[in-house]
């Protein structure tokens, strides 16, 4: 009688441990989502003509949301170097354009990242926490995010424990989440679901509201090594989480879509979505993000094309 | 001595009770000059409240199980087999010949075991699931039309009865019904039966009285959702046919002429009296070719 | 408490540039004659009334007025082609026809969107993207039905009526030619169209595609002309069979009009739909749901959810989605790629919506519109809801026919269920709920013929549509669709 009555107590103790944590998620459990429904809103999104002025107003929006991205196993010091370079001198033909939004390399390059970067106002974001599979423990992780931040990060982009949130232990990705947070202390916090490997928008949305609840200050639907990597349908349901906690708390959540978006179109798209979803509040990089690294030349092509009216060669602009 | 005897007293069924007429009056239908006896007179007042009885009972029968209504239909032949000879003498009383009456009798009691087997049948006949283009379940069925307002054959006044009564509710509706006028013995006694057959109060109601004074108030009444006419009086029909208009009640007219025939038992008398019901659902397509995820 | 100020400011000040389509490529005459046995025939009256174009006010063309003399002209084409080629001909070979029909219509897909658009007021991206391709998938469905029809009706033999007399509304002028002709033809009959006086102009095109696909004359004629043009076809005593999309009232009159006929009749009349929004619902796609519901085509829908109830445990939510869902509707040019309400059919229309709006507020409701802007030309209404209403509201009795949403709460499924079948339409419904039993219990016991579960306004040539109660009798679509054109 008696162990039966010590273990349940202890369960319970231990249930209003968890329960203290995560209230918050708990007292607004994540809503279900129609696949159906998403793909019909979608589909008027890309319906949409979008064309001249807006166009161009787009395109340079677009440019300045970038987070020019390298994360290679073969990445070098000298890559690295260039592809700052680019972020500075995007096409210096075409004077007047915005800058990338960030430059978004491994911690193990933040120092030289920064180097390059410094007072051209692009900032340096460092993947983190065991990028990309996140499947290593909290101690690592918070030495990789502390190598980032100490370096200069000045934005961490670490990834779920999909693993953990499989088998149901939302608590646990609740709490890592809340100290990586904790650890990134000026730094913003992007919290990477890898939503090509959840399975359904139902467990999209239960993330997206995980990660917000826990401190997120963006989501980020991929690490780019998982297809498929973001997509309009994912990024909506990832959009409604930010709008409804946005409603609940007034805070607002930046959303950062990763990983196969390479073209103008499908770039101006998303801004078509964030704008018909979120507002004017969410059209700036400040709180929405690309991350690409093929994206930032084709918006430069088509920029230059819109100015111009000339169809545009590859050849033209610089690759790094 | 010779015992004197007991004359039954004929009185109409509405919600599975067996009032009088509310308005007092009778009327007394002869074979030749044989009186039959002192039928009840409805009024549209009793037409109203049989209305009243018949909704009241349409939640409850169309939400039965078909099982259970084919059960209850099957019910109601069991209860007709064992009063088969009161039935034939109502039949005798009215005109018919022995054999004529014993033919008209077991003909009913088939008829309705007929029906009986219809009911968890016939959704499957006229349902479909259709391939819709969209991401989309998408399936049609045949749903009770509501509260029927029919008009029994004057002649074959047992089988007239059943041939209009049984294919209305087999699918759930409720009915109100007006016997033959001149024949309406068996029509009463019927109701005694379905009595005695677990069919719920309201879902049959029987009236006796005349055409002339209650069409219209079958055919305009704004809570009737079908109408059953049988016969061929064509002023009747285009009178009842424009009356019906003011709720666009469904109207089927038949002339009742080939009772026994084959084609009296048909699921297209079933199919009359529902409304197909088309319901459309969501297919989430994740894990499938060309998913959306 | 900091909710009230919490508000996703719409403004960006990235707003969409005009991206009108291409009018340049379509084909329109300056006066349109009557299509009657094979050959434009001019009016007996000689007389002609303009079709115009409700974003513009300006004309598009001249349409013949066709009387009682034009409509008997037709009615006789179509009874010597239905007795001497029509009825005789092979089954397979009339549904070649018909697939003809739709692979033409396929073709010049793009044309009747455009003209379908300035001539009916509704965008280009409906026209384009539900009404055209839905018109042509119509044929295309009922064509292979033409040889087929013993499996459809096993040992009935189904045989064709005749002549059927045909009548369609303006809010879907080509998409219900569509969902009349199909049919009728697959059965074996042959038709005489009327399109709705305002919007004649694609019915006019799918004429001229008729007569390209080499459809023998007198099979398919379609005249033009307002109420009197109908009135003379359904009172026409050698027309088999009437067809009619239109308003409740109108159909009364048809109803009335034969009951002492042997014309078999299909009436697909108004509504009314509840859209029913329950606390664990998708609330965002039902959203979605609900814009979808009653802003497609201007509220211009027999099967509009005009009628939204919402639980109240998730009213202020569903609410406040569904203002700032419609903050990005796009009110203006039909033409226009971008544009997600396009104009008022009619003047007529715009005055009985207006009205409406007026009686909405006079009754105490409290009204709402977005806040868009709207071209100065033109017959235009905001998308529009009303809160603070009941059951007893006109404007929750009454079909406007425009963009105008009721809206009333609710706390019980019994609750819910009694409003929602509290009138006398019954064309159709929608229920968002994430529970499957809860939405099957709904779904059985909503008096309508077409309830969409978590989805609403899809429409599809397999699917057969029509209503209960006033909303109609008779299905189009589908299996069921051929039983109105069939004796047996």
């Amino acid at each position: 009688m008696l162990p039966t009555l010590l273990f349940s107590l202890n369960l319970e103790f231990n249930f209003f441990r968890m329960i203290k944590k995560t209230t918050v998620y708990l007292n607004n459990p994540s809503p279900s989502v129609d696949q159906v429904g998403i793909i019909d809103r979608i589909d008027r999104i890309t319906s949409r003509s979008i064309k001249d002025e807006t166009k161009l107003q787009g395109l340079k929006l677009a440019l300045n949301m970038v987070d020019l991205t390298t994360l290679e196993g073969a990445d070098t010091e000298n890559k690295v170097r260039q592809l700052c370079n680019k972020a500075q001198h995007l096409h210096d033909a075409y004077p007047g354009l915005p800058t990338v939004a960030a430059v978004c390399v491994y911690p193990n390059f933040v120092k030289t990242a920064k180097q390059c970067l410094q007072g051209s106002g692009i900032n340096v974001a460092s993947v983190a926490t065991a990028f990309p599979s996140g499947q290593s423990s909290l101690e690592v992780k918070l030495l990789d995010v502390k190598i980032a931040t100490d370096a200069g990060a000045e934005e961490i982009d670490m990834v779920i424990s999909r693993g953990k949130f499989h088998e149901g232990e939302y608590n646990f990705v609740f709490d890592e989440i809340a100290t990586i947070k904790e650890a990134c202390g000026k730094s913003r916090l992007k919290v990477i679901l890898e939503t090509g490997e959840l399975g359904s928008f139902d467990k999209v949305r239960k993330a997206s509201d995980i990660a917000i609840e826990a401190g997120a200050d963006f989501i980020k639907t991929s690490t780019g090594k998982i297809s498929p990597a973001a997509t309009l349908p994912v990024t909506l349901v990832m959009l409604e989480a930010i709008k409804d906690h946005y409603y609940r708390t007034g805070i607002q959540v930046g959303m950062k879509p990763a990983g196969g978006i390479s073209n103008s179109k499908l770039a101006l798209q998303y801004l078509l979505l964030v704008k018909e979803t979120l507002g004017k509040d969410w059209l700036t990089n400040q709180w929405f993000r690309f991350g690409a690294s093929s994206l930032a030349n084709d918006l430069l092509m088509q920029i230059v094309k819109q100015q111009t009216g000339v169809y545009q060669s590859k050849d033209y602009f610089s690759k790094d | 001595m010779s015992r004197l005897e007991i004359l039954k007293t004929y009185k109409i069924y509405i919600g599975g009770k067996f009032p009088r007429t509310e308005s007092g009056r009778f009327y007394t239908p002869k074979n030749g000059t044989t009186p039959l006896g002192n039928i009840c007179l409805s009024s549209r007042k009793d037409f109203r409240n049989a209305v009243v009885a018949a909704r009241g009972a349409f939640d409850g029968w169309s939400g039965a199980t078909a099982y259970n209504r084919s059960q209850v239909l099957y019910r109601i032949a069991e209860m007709l087999e064992g009063r088969k000879a009161q039935f034939m003498d109502e039949l005798m009383q009215q005109g018919s010949t022995k054999g004529a009456a014993e033919k008209e009798v077991h003909a009913s009691i088939d008829r309705i075991i007929y029906y009986a087997g219809w009911c968890d049948k016939y959704t499957q006949l006229f349902s479909a699931v259709n391939p819709v283009a969209t991401s989309h379940f998408n399936f049609t069925v045949p749903e009770p039309t509501g509260v029927v307002s029919v008009f029994a054959p004057e002649e074959n006044s047992l089988i007239g009865l059943i041939s209009t009564i049984i294919p209305v509710i087999a699918s759930g509706n409720t009915c109100v019904v007006l016997a033959s006028e001149n024949k309406p013995l068996c029509a009463i006694t019927f109701a005694e039966v379905i009595n005695s057959s677990d069919v719920p109060g309201g879902v049959i109601n029987i009236l006796t009285g005349t055409r002339k004074e209650l069409h219209s108030h079958m055919a305009s009444h704004m809570d009737v959702n079908a109408l059953f006419y049988t016969g061929n009086d064509k002023k009747e029909i285009l009178e009842i046919k424009k009356l019906a208009v003011d709720n666009l009640k469904r109207v089927v007219v038949k002339d009742f002429v080939t009772i026994y025939s084959a084609e009296h038992d048909s699921p297209y008398y079933i199919e009359d009296f529902v409304e197909m019901k088309t319901t459309w659902h969501p297919i989430e397509k994740i894990g499938a070719a060309g998913s959306g995820y | 408490m900091t909710k009230k100020t919490i508000k996703i400011n719409f403004d960006t000040g990235w707003d969409l540039a005009p991206a009108p389509e291409s009018t340049s490529h379509i084909q329109l005459n300056e006066q349109y004659e009557l299509f009657i046995g094979g050959k434009w025939v001019k009016p007996s009256s000689g007389k002609y009334f303009p079709t115009i174009n409700p974003a513009t006010e300006e004309k598009i063309a001249m349409v013949a007025e066709a009387n009682e003399k034009d409509v008997d002209k037709a009615v006789k084409a179509a009874r010597k082609a239905y007795t001497e080629v029509w009825s005789k001909m092979p089954a397979s070979e009339r549904a070649k026809y018909i697939y003809r029909i739709a692979r033409l219509i396929q073709e010049k897909a793009r044309e009747f969107a455009v003209i379908e658009s300035m001539d009916g007021g509704k965008p280009i991206r409906e026209s384009r993207d539900v009404d055209v391709p839905l018109a042509a998938a119509h044929f295309f469905y009922y064509a292979g039905w033409a040889d087929k029809l013993d499996y459809a009706f096993p040992n009935r033999k189904p045989q064709s009526l005749g002549v059927a007399g045909q009548i369609t509304p303006w809010n879907f002028p080509l998409l219900m030619a569509a969902w009349k002709i199909a049919p009728a033809l697959a059965t074996g009959n042959t038709v005489v169209l009327k399109p709705a006086e305002t919007t004649s102009l694609t019915a006019l095109k799918l004429a001229e595609i008729i007569q390209e696909a080499g459809l023998p004359d007198g099979v398919v004629n379609i005249i033009t002309g307002a109420g009197e043009t109908g009135a003379a076809i359904v009172n026409h005593n050698d027309i088999d069979k009437i067809a009619f999309t239109g308003s409740t009232g109108v159909g009364k009159i048809i109803q009335n009009a034969v009951a002492g006929t042997n014309k078999k009749v299909t009436l697909e009349l108004g509504g009314k739909a509840a859209n029913i929004i329950f606390e664990d619902a998708v609330l965002d796609q039902a959203v979605e749901g609900i814009i979808n519901g009653i802003y497609f085509n201007q509220g211009h829908v027999c099967c509009a959810g005009s009628r939204l109830f919402v639980e109240e445990s998730v009213y202020d939510i569903v609410l406040r989605k569904l203002k700032d869902r419609m903050e990005s509707l796009i009110v203006g040019n039909p033409l226009d790629k971008n544009t997600d309400i396009g104009a008022i059919n009619s003047k007529e229309q715009l005055t009985t919506i207006n009205n409406y709006l007026k009686i909405g507020k006079s009754e105490g409701a409290e009204m709402y519109q977005s806040n868009c802007v709207v071209p100065k030309k033109g017959y235009w209404c905001k998308p529009t809801l009303f809160t603070n209403v009941s059951q007893s509201n006109r404007i929750v009795q009454e079909e406007i026919f425009g963009p105008v949403l009721a809206i009333q709460t609710f706390r019980t499924v019994a609750e819910v269920i009694e409003k929602a079948n509290n009138t006398p339409f019954g064309l159709s419904a929608g229920v968002w709920t994430d529970k499957g039993s809860k939405l099957f219990n709904l779904s059985s016991q909503l008096k309508a013929g077409i309830i969409w579960g978590n989805t609403f306004n899809k429409f599809d040539p397999t699917s057969p549509f029509g209503g209960y109660k006033e909303s109609g009798f008779g299905r189009e679509g589908g299996l069921h669709g051929l039983k109105p054109y069939l004796k047996f």
